[in-house]
């Protein structure tokens, strides 16, 4: 509080700073420089008084601590482990996991902020950690025959992932770019390592290679962003900064404003390129498909979802909440890109004939709808999460239904491969069916829900046409999700495949599990819907 | 009992529950409870039509907050617009579930366990009295719908199955966003967000804004009912479909989408359905007449069927338009009588196709020798269709002529074309067919009708009669319901 006091007054102290040159000069003023460390100096001497301050501050992100804590575990545990006993890391994983969603229960409500405003725990950060926190303990339960039956189970495996969920709660709960800049790192670095994870396969190894090279790219891009908006804004605080942008477009002076506008407009820019490449909107998509086929499968579920929630929540929290539209038109830009990604993902999604490449396209059209709830800003905020949380139980199911029916190494990802599964294995065809019809947006299941609160929130904001768009989209999308039906249900299977291959009991487990969600979720909404709707944005 | 239709909501979902759980290898079992719940809803509809009272007012209510944040409520019942409808698909489910008895041997249970689930969500469709559980019931008919015609259909199967949802997809999206527009609109206007019917006809929504409105829902029940020109789906759906799915689809499906014109697409945009009217009359006279004619040169006689569908949608289209007393009766009526006449051609066909595996009628002649009670039945359901005074789609159809002749002579005039084209294409094929010396060997010895098959005609058969001589049962509840919707044009 204290230091942000100090800069408004700091900011006020030179109102005659009032273009581009002046500014930079001032930020690169020696005096300046002296000046923050003693503002610091100032808050390290009060906070001296009070005690308490970094007691609340860790139970803000205990969340995050446990799951880091949790991976260091495992790391160690590691080591005392038999080859054959690498199955109990994926346990300690998911205690570890339902532990921090038990720490982020707690903290629901509390609306508390530490480290100076650059993490909060608001309903908004919580609700989607607690959806990242589901999507990684499904992954985890998928992931652990999986990875026996590919040869690639080691205890690596969950310490990467772990570190990847802590850093994606960390984004999901920064309020500050730099947090944020963090998070994106922490979670990006597993990620490269798990997408190359079955080493002897080149296609694995090409997504990681690839997914790691357009990632750094993207995050040079974000980095650039930031320092931008520093620049025009002097903070990284995402509330500084949405208060000192709106000053400036208020401003009566009209140099002033257009100057450290424009600087500000292209680090927005530079910003919306990073994001774009982590939630995969076109034209930033094209490493989609290619790293979610190349992956190991439960590593391409566990990113096409919880990837998506943490990016997406930093995105809403930059965009709608930071960066406010009054200042920067990027409305339009972005209404632009969510026809552009809806529409192209799924075009392409309709031509693929591999099942995960589909699923890729899909994410990407998924993400042109979400983008939809961020054109229409923050009354479409609770949709988003619902959308999101919606999304992840849905995308698991797919995912978990392509692990269940491998067969051994082999992996039906031919959707041709999974003609005639309906025969062989009813219960896991019928939640493969319903993971798709919900991807299309059929009721009742949860992502027709989704659809109806993002479509409603368009065309409540006079988006209408961004709804009909969208609609139109799904009908599209239809026709590819029919396809896996087709082929499992209308279709007679081939003697390729072993009939009466039985599934791995945890993957039926998670695969209930997500059903269980995508039918509740679609049945009974309201109570999440509830839960949404008081994510506020601190 | 003030929750009878939840109960009949859920019979059939529950037995669908119940058949997941029973063993696939008994399929004997499967098939008798499956027809044992059917006969239970059937029965509990007949008792909802026994102490449904002959007003205009919505009766066994049920309102239930279900997704309070937005005015959306589980909000149930029925008036006699919807009642006719319950009964027509709860009967025609006995039908559906008897008529497959031998033709279903493959996934049996996956067979019956989509039936139910499909009756549940037609009967959603007819009692639901908010906007957006219409919508799921509406949209959620499609899922077991597609895979009966793609699993269990023939030769083409996938592709009908494919093209029946996506056409019908892409009209209710666009409903769905109409829906939204609809409900912010008069939330706008009023302060309340609700997604019930009853809120919103209370404070129409202003004319300017109907048209667009209005064209978005008559776009999707359009399609589903099917209207010339968006009617390219049905003939494939019904050729391709197993028989209890084609009895099912013309019986119930498709008038889901007349029933969302007077239950919906009329009450909610007057003013935009006057102005509709004239374009919507055009399309269903052109239908009538296009129908027909298609379906004097089908050389399948499913394919006839299917395309008869059309022309005898147009009717009901043309009913309902007319904005008059008769008119609109007669359309509801109509409706109730294609669901009989046709679900029983389609079982009639499909009993030929399991004898002989074809359905050209060339591949037949003379078949009443050696099937004397199907020749027998085929010629009242015949009749029916064709509308001979006695049987029930006489009293439908006339209803609907004289309505028209009130709003327009020349419609009349043009429907009545198509009465009598229907007597050419039904008795040229019942000529070629079933007339005459058996031209073929393959027919000589044709087993005549089983007990089971008899008993399903009968209990068809004898709606067909009750209808065309007592039409009061069944015209008395409907009239009050359409004097009030009429009344809200006055």
């Amino acid at each position: 509080m204290l230091l942000q006091f100090k800069l408004t007054s700091f900011r006020g102290s030179r109102p005659e700073a009032n273009n581009k040159i002046l500014r930079f000069a001032q930020n690169d003023n020696p005096t300046t420089i002296i000046r923050i460390p003693k503002l610091v100096l100032n808050e390290v001497e009060t906070s001296k008084m009070s005690i308490s301050i970094p007691d609340i501050n860790l139970r803000i992100i205990a969340p995050v601590l446990i799951v880091a804590i949790t991976s260091i575990l495992v790391l160690v545990a590691e080591l005392f482990t038999r080859a054959e006993q690498k199955r109990t890391l994926g346990y300690l994983s998911i205690v570890g996991l339902i532990f921090a969603s038990f720490a982020a229960f707690t903290l629901w409500g509390s609306n508390a902020s530490a480290f100076r405003g650059m993490i909060s725990a608001d309903n908004f950060g919580l609700f989607l950690t607690l959806t990242i926190l589901i999507g990684a303990a499904l992954s985890v339960l998928l992931a652990m025959d999986f990875a026996r039956a590919q040869n690639i189970e080691q205890g690596e495996y969950y310490v990467l992932l772990l570190a990847a969920v802590a850093g994606m709660i960390l984004m999901a709960t920064a309020t500050d770019l730099i947090v944020i800049f963090l998070g994106l790192e922490l979670l990006s670095l597993p990620l490269y390592i798990l997408a190359a994870f079955q080493r002897n396969n080149s296609y694995s190894l090409e997504a990681g290679v690839k997914y790691f090279l357009l990632g750094a790219f993207s995050s040079a891009f974000f980095l650039y962003g930031i320092a931008l908006i520093y620049g025009a804004t002097g903070t990284t605080n995402l509330l500084q900064i949405s208060q000192s942008l709106s000053l400036s477009s208020n401003s009566q002076s009209l140099t002033h404003s257009l100057s450290s506008n424009s600087l500000a407009f292209i680090g927005a820019g530079l910003l919306l390129v990073g994001f774009a490449f982590k939630v995969a909107l076109v034209p930033f998509h094209w490493w989609t498909p290619d790293v979610y086929d190349g992956a190991p499968t439960p590593v391409t579920a566990f990113m096409s979802v919880a990837v998506k929630a943490a990016a997406f929540g930093a995105f809403i929290r930059v965009f709608v909440f930071a960066i406010p539209p009054q200042a920067i038109e990027w409305r339009t830009i972005l209404a632009v890109i969510a026809v552009l990604t809806m529409t192209l993902g799924n075009i392409a999604a309709l031509l693929q004939s591999n099942i995960k490449r589909m699923l890729a396209y899909s994410s990407i059209a998924h993400a042109g709808y979400i983008l939809i709830a961020l054109v229409v800003g923050e009354t479409a905020t609770a949709s988003s999460l619902y959308y999101i949380l919606a999304y992840t139980f849905t995308n698991l199911g797919a995912f978990g239904a392509v692990i269940a029916l491998a067969d051994g190494e082999r992996e039906r990802l031919k959707i041709s491969d999974f003609a005639g599964v309906a025969r062989d294995h009813p219960r896991v065809a019928a939640a493969l069916a319903i993971c798709l019809l919900s991807l299309a947006g059929f009721p009742p299941f949860a992502g027709f829900i989704g659809k109806f609160l993002i479509f409603g929130s368009a065309v409540e904001n006079g988006w209408t046409w961004l709804a009909v768009v969208g609609v139109l989209n799904s009908v599209v999308s239809m026709y590819y999700y029919a396809r896996p039906i087709v082929e499992m249900y209308m279709h007679d299977g081939s003697a390729d495949w072993e009939r009466g291959v039985k599934i791995a009991p945890l993957v039926g487990i998670a695969l209930l599990i997500a059903v269980i969600g995508v039918i509740a979720l679609g049945i009974f909404p309201s109570g999440a819907i509830a839960w949404a709707q008081s994510a506020f944005v601190r | 009992m003030n929750n009878v239709i939840s109960l009949l909501l859920s019979i059939p979902l529950i037995s669908a529950l119940i058949l997941a759980l029973i063993p696939r290898q008994n399929a004997r079992a499967i098939k008798l409870f499956a027809l044992f719940s059917t006969f239970a809803s059937f029965a509990l509809s007949c008792s909802l039509f026994a102490s449904f009272r002959a007003t205009s007012d919505l009766q066994f209510v049920e309102r239930v907050a279900w997704i309070p944040q937005f005015g959306i409520s589980y909000y149930v019942g029925v008036d006699g617009l919807s009642i006719l409808l319950v009964m027509l698909t709860t009967f025609l489910m006995i039908i559906a579930i008897g008529g497959s008895w031998n033709a279903i041997t493959d996934r049996v249970k996956e067979y019956h366990i989509l039936f139910l689930l499909l009756e549940a969500a037609m009967i959603g469709v007819f009692v639901s009295l908010d906007l957006f559980l219409f919508y799921v019931f509406w949209e959620f008919t499609l899922i077991p719908m597609a895979l009966l015609i793609g699993i269990w259909g023939h030769g083409r199967r996938v592709y009908a199955a494919i093209k029946f949802i996506l056409f019908t997809m892409f009209g209710s999206t666009l409903m769905l966003v109409a829906i939204l527009a609809l409900v912010f609109i008069h939330r706008d206007q009023t302060g309340v967000l609700s997604f019930a019917l009853s809120d919103i006809t209370r404070n129409p929504i202003p004319p300017a804004l109907q048209p667009i409105l209005f064209a978005a829902f008559a776009l999707a029940f359009a399609i589903k009912v099917p209207m010339f020109p968006f009617h390219t789906w049905l003939p494939d759906a019904h050729v391709e479909a197993p028989t209890a799915g084609s009895v099912i689809l013309a019986g119930v499906l498709l008038k889901m989408g007349t029933y969302g014109f007077i239950r919906f697409a009329i009450p909610l945009f007057p003013s935009a359905a006057r102005d509709f009217a004239p374009l919507l009359i055009a399309l269903a006279l052109i239908g009538i007449i296009y129908g027909a004619m298609v379906s004097i040169v089908q050389r399948d006689i499913k394919s006839l069927v299917a395309f008869s569908s059309v022309s005898h949608l147009g009717f009901v289209m043309l009913g309902l338009f007319t904005f008059n007393a008769q008119g609109m009766s007669g359309g509801i009526l109509q409706m109730v009588n294609h669901g009989l006449s046709t679900g029983a051609l389609f079982l009639l066909v499909g009993m030929l196709y399991e004898r002989r595996h074809t359905r050209l009628i060339a591949d037949f002649g003379g078949v009443a020798k050696p099937m004397p009670i199907f020749a027998a039945f085929f010629l009242l359901v015949m009749f029916s269709s064709v509308g001979l005074p006695g049987l029930n789609g006489f009293v439908g159809e006339f209803l609907i002529l004289v309505g028209a002749y009130r709003a327009n002579a020349l419609y009349a005039a043009l429907a009545a074309t198509g009465v009598v084209l229907s007597a050419i294409y039904l008795l040229w094929m019942y000529q070629r067919a079933m007339a005459g010396p058996v031209t073929k060997e393959e027919n000589e010895r044709l087993r005549d009708l089983s007990p089971r098959e008899i008993a399903l005609l009968v209990a068809l058969a004898v709606f067909i009669v009750w209808i065309g001589v007592y039409p009061a049962t069944f015209l008395d509840p409907i009239q009050a319901s359409v004097m009030q919707l009429l009344g809200g044009f006055k």
